[in-house]
């Protein structure tokens, strides 16, 4: 059995769980249709109106809310209180134009903040331990969410934020860092790096990592924890809906167990829009049902996901959900067939003999779709015989043939040669025009 | 009766062999021979030095992928039919080459090849018996 943050909460009988989200899902669409204009449009069109939400099944009945309309409504079209009520307001780039803006009242913050310290605690820690924060601080919610966390668990925050790699290193060894938390591709980078200067993992107090902001493979996690030394936890979560901590890992490290008690998820679809059962896969919606100045009513994340509610070892009910493998906009159509680019990594970490620093170049020529995999060599696999290299290619493209059904050509590059990140990984070279 | 060979994994990209070999130059390295292995994609390049510890910490220093092999040096009459005799006697006693070059010495009248080979004592030993030197790694660093 897990510590828990906020074990009244997170090992709550189930009776009790859907008393706390029918009360608050009412009260959630009483304030959309009353305070946001957009919101009461949508409700009326759909003949819905608040006093008609009395249960959960109630629920399928609610409109989506897209991406696309935070951006139609940019900046704050969509905010339920009055500017004097906002505490902060974080914002997110996003690949394609806008920045897509969210808000929060000093309630919202609480809230959040109480979220992410449940992770911390799932992954291990508590208020005696050093947060290393290396996600960045700005406008993007990942720095300041685990650190309000550490600052509400009573831990100590180290506000370090990306960059900078071998300060991260000192820091961590010199300041006695405890948990780290960053992208799973910076935590990569950094135990490379750690390797490079001849830092030996045990050596240092590091024992647990939080990991999240893009999705990572199972694979990834045991080069992580081999690399650093330490548990590697997923969390998850998007601005739109809070911030990292609307979902998190336990010790089990087999599922990310949903803070459902603010955030109610479905699994749908993503072309028909009905809900699936559990341990179906499908786009992952979230309905807030606490946050006061951007609530949202089933926000479709385009992550695709799937939700269980089996017996945890932990001793948490909170819904599970399983780590997203991708997202519905991230997913390529080569030749007709369905691709992450999370199941190559899987695929490449499985065969144990690449580092996962790879790069999908997709291309067309003579109107077929073409996937070149680049994956940087290591001094491990570095043979002296061609016959050798050009063997793990023929690996690598046999696993990827077998997995994915997808004859790609694998071009094994120098290493350090594939662009390094210390937020989110670029993994994807789409050379196609329309 | 080993040699200490240099291999570096070389992409197929303009200037990396300017690269490469600056930095052996850099490092006060001097090159004996060399060869190199090419696909489309990307090539190993050999290389005899006079300091190979040195060349490899260099080359690692500037972040590219080598390794060390071990390979024999043969020492071959400048005559025609010299090496000839040379793999008739590899080929009677079934030893195969999995690569080989060659470079001319300066003040010799022979000859030498680089030979990779899977058993390199044997090699040296059935070589040497059929009257080729197989220099050591002194004689060919100092050269």
């Amino acid at each position: 059995m897990d510590n828990c943050f906020t074990p009244w909460v997170e090992c709550a009988t189930r009776e009790t769980m859907e008393r706390m989200q029918t009360e608050r899902l009412a009260d959630t669409v009483r304030r959309c249709y009353e305070n946001v204009p957009f919101y009461r449009e949508r409700l009326d069109e759909a003949g819905i109106k608040p006093e008609d939400i009395r249960s959960l099944s109630d629920l399928e009945r609610l409109p989506f809310t897209y991406k696309q309309d935070l951006r139609d409504t940019y900046p704050y079209g969509l905010f339920a209180v009055p500017k004097d009520q906002l505490v902060r307001i974080q914002a997110s780039s996003g690949t394609t134009g806008k920045m897509t803006v969210v808000g929060y009242t000093q309630s919202d913050i609480d809230d959040w903040a109480e979220d992410a310290a449940r992770a911390i605690v799932a992954a291990g820690g508590s208020k005696s331990d050093y947060i290393h924060v290396s996600y960045g601080y700005g406008l993007f919610t990942g720095g300041l969410g685990l650190h309000y966390g550490a600052e509400k668990l009573g831990a100590t925050a180290i506000p370090v934020s990306s960059g900078n790699t071998k300060r991260q290193i000192d820091i961590i060894r010199d300041f006695g860092s405890d948990i780290l938390c960053c992208t799973p591709s910076y935590a990569m980078y950094i135990g490379e790096t750690m390797q490079e200067m001849g830092i030996d993992p045990q050596s240092i107090r590091l024992r647990a990592g939080i990991f999240g902001a893009e999705p990572w493979s199972g694979g990834m996690r045991v080069e992580i924890e081999r690399l650093l030394g330490i548990k590697a936890h997923d969390i998850y979560g998007l601005s739109e809906i809070m911030g990292p901590g609307v979902s998190f890992d336990c010790s089990e490290q087999n599922g990310l167990h949903v803070n459902e008690d603010k955030y109610i998820p479905e699994i749908i679809d993503p072309d028909t829009g009905e809900v699936l059962p559990y341990g179906q896969q499908g786009e992952l919606v979230f309905t807030t049902i606490t946050k006061q100045a951007l609530p949202l009513l089933r926000y479709r994340t385009r992550d695709i996901a799937s939700l269980t509610r089996d017996t945890c070892s932990c001793g948490r009910t909170l819904i599970k959900m399983s780590k997203p493998c991708g997202r519905t906009d991230d997913m390529l159509i080569i030749r007709g067939i369905n691709v992450f680019p999370s199941q190559i990594e899987s695929v490449l970490l499985d065969l144990k003999m690449v580092t996962p620093n790879y790069l999908l170049v997709v291309d067309r020529v003579d109107n077929l779709d073409t996937l070149e995999v680049q994956v940087e060599m290591t001094g491990e696999m570095f043979s002296d015989t061609v016959r050798d290299i050009e063997r793990i290619e023929k690996k690598i493209r046999a696993a990827l043939l077998s997995a994915l059904g997808l004859a790609a050509v694998v071009k094994l590059v120098e290493p350090k040669s594939i662009a390094r990140s210390e937020g989110k990984a670029k993994r994807i070279q789409d050379n196609r025009k329309l | 009766m080993s040699i200490k060979q240099i291999s570096v994994f070389v992409e197929n990209k303009t200037g990396r062999m300017t690269e490469i070999t600056e930095v052996i130059g850099a490092a006060g390295v001097d090159i004996r021979a060399l060869s190199i292995a090419d696909t489309s994609d990307f090539g190993i390049l050999r290389l005899i030095v006079n300091k190979p510890d040195v060349a490899v910490a260099a080359l690692k220093g500037a972040g590219l992928t080598v390794s060390l092999t071990d390979v024999i040096a043969v020492g071959v009459d400048d005559k025609p039919g010299e090496f000839a005799k040379a793999m008739r006697t590899m080929s009677e006693a079934d030893m195969s080459i999995e690569y080989m070059y060659a470079f001319i010495g300066r003040s010799d009248d022979r000859a030498f090849v680089i030979l990779r080979v899977e058993v390199p004592e044997r090699a040296a030993e059935v070589l040497a018996a059929a009257g080729f030197e197989i220099l050591s790694g002194e004689q060919i660093y100092n050269m």
